[in-house]
């Protein structure tokens, strides 16, 4: 059994699903180096069989839109003084604006400075998002 | 209403507006000392980040055989690209000297950089292996011209379906017509792209088929649409050169064709459509080429809101 302790301020991501939460907080742009920052991984879940979850002390402003892309079933608590303020359950974003980065090398995006890399949700169900520059699609489930 | 707007993707045109550009191709065809002076003291800039011939003098004959002036470039090496300039930039710059911007960009998605950072319109002369418009409408316009119509056609694409822009526009400006059938014909490493197939054919319940043998499909098309492997957009040369040869049309093939099947190819060919079939006379690709000029006139003169 791990124990974590818990968190006077800050955030908790629960119900990630096993094996995202790494990604999770790669993608939230966190500096683990200067944070508090704590990550279980396949911890039991009554739910889901297995779960991730990520403790974050002292941040309470993460970018919701980036939880929902990655991982829609998520949940986030706010934490203040010792006690959950709000509970918010992001969903999968219609569009997102310098999160995911366009891989296709022949994409104006990999050269042009300056502008946004934008992707539009096509396909809920795969998690997939196109490109609006080049129409690459990536999913987010594979990625 | 066309007055203004830009042609990033065929898509950007409804059927009608489409209809509406033909309809003005197919009366300056007829009539064109009408339109001679219609685009007198407007200004057309072409950027061309990428080599081109037939496109650019196009596009050049399309402004001038209307009155209109063409200032450009040719190649990125003679522009401030040169320098590491910005597209942005660049397309804010020559909005001060112009009235409409034709761009052809290597990468995919800068002519929608280009028309983001102006006000003018900016038609996208093809953008990396992503796009091309105007040979969409070129395309459509020939097709109609010959096959009388745009619905009811089973339509065989064969070569590049990856990296083909004119393949990707055609197919989605096909995608609107009803009953069209699509013979997909290409080696296995130069199947059309995912967005294509997903957000394009499955979405809008194209019936396609994606086949290896260009014989196999041959006797039942209306249209053949021809390309070519484009060695530009390969970063592996042997890749290259194992498949630029897998379909090459020749006279014996086009005996298993229908009478009245048309070759098309938005050109330019190396060794994909044998010599020989040019006297064939269901060869229409250079009549593409005509109907290409007169389209993108019909074009011009919309996007400039010109009147005669």
């Amino acid at each position: 059994m791990v124990v974590v302790d818990s968190i006077k301020k800050g955030i908790v991501i629960d119900h990630i699903h096993a094996g995202r939460g790494m990604r999770l907080l790669n993608y939230l742009d966190i500096n683990v180096e200067n944070e508090t920052v704590a990550i279980i991984m396949n911890a039991i879940s009554r739910k889901n069989g297995r779960k991730d979850i990520i403790k974050i002390e002292n941040i309470i402003d993460i970018d919701l839109t980036v939880v929902g892309l990655i991982d829609p079933g998520a949940t986030v608590n706010i934490i203040e003084d010792h006690v959950i303020t709000k509970k918010l359950k992001p969903a999968l974003p219609a569009r997102v604006e310098n999160v995911i980065k366009c891989r296709n090398p022949r994409c104006v995006t990999s050269v042009e400075d300056g502008i946004p890399n934008v992707f539009i949700l096509t396909d809920a169900e795969n998690q997939e998002y196109r490109c609006e520059y080049c129409d690459e699609i990536v999913s987010m489930l594979k990625d | 209403m066309l007055r203004g707007k830009s042609l990033l993707e065929p898509m950007d045109l409804t059927v009608e507006e489409m209809e509406e550009i033909f309809s003005i191709a197919d009366d300056i065809m007829s009539d064109p000392g009408k339109y001679i002076h219609c685009a007198d003291g407007r200004l057309m800039a072409t950027l061309f980040y990428e080599p081109s011939t037939r496109t650019r003098f196009s596009f050049e004959a399309a402004m001038h055989r209307l009155g209109g002036s063409v200032i450009g470039f040719s190649e990125p090496n003679s522009s401030s690209a040169s320098k590491g300039e910005s597209i942005s930039d660049t397309v804010r710059t020559v909005e001060c000297y112009s009235d409409i911007i034709v761009m052809r960009h290597p990468k995919e998605g800068a002519p929608r950089v280009a028309a983001e950072s102006c006000k003018i319109p900016v038609i996208n002369a093809g953008d990396g292996g992503h796009q091309h418009p105007t040979q969409t409408l070129t395309d459509l316009m020939t097709i109609k011209k010959y096959k009388n119509r745009l619905d009811n056609l089973t339509i065989g694409v064969c070569g590049d379906l990856m990296f083909g822009r004119t393949v990707h526009s055609l197919i989605k400006a096909m995608s609107r017509y009803k009953n069209i059938r699509l013979k997909l014909i290409s080696p296995k490493e130069l199947v059309i792209p995912d967005y294509v197939r997903k957000e394009v054919l499955v979405k809008n319940g194209v019936e396609f088929e994606e086949v290896r043998r260009m014989e196999e499909v041959l006797p039942q098309l209306d249209v053949l649409y021809m390309t070519r492997v484009q060695r530009e957009r390969f970063f592996n040369e042997d890749d290259y050169i194992r498949l630029k040869d897998t379909y090459i049309l020749d006279t014996d093939k086009m005996k298993l064709a229908k009478d009245d099947m048309i070759i098309m190819h938005p050109l330019p060919r190396v060794n994909e459509i044998a010599k020989e079939v040019d006297r064939d006379p269901r060869a229409h690709y250079f009549h593409q080429v005509k109907i290409g000029m007169y389209v993108r006139m019909g074009l011009i003169y919309s996007l400039l809101g010109l009147e005669v």
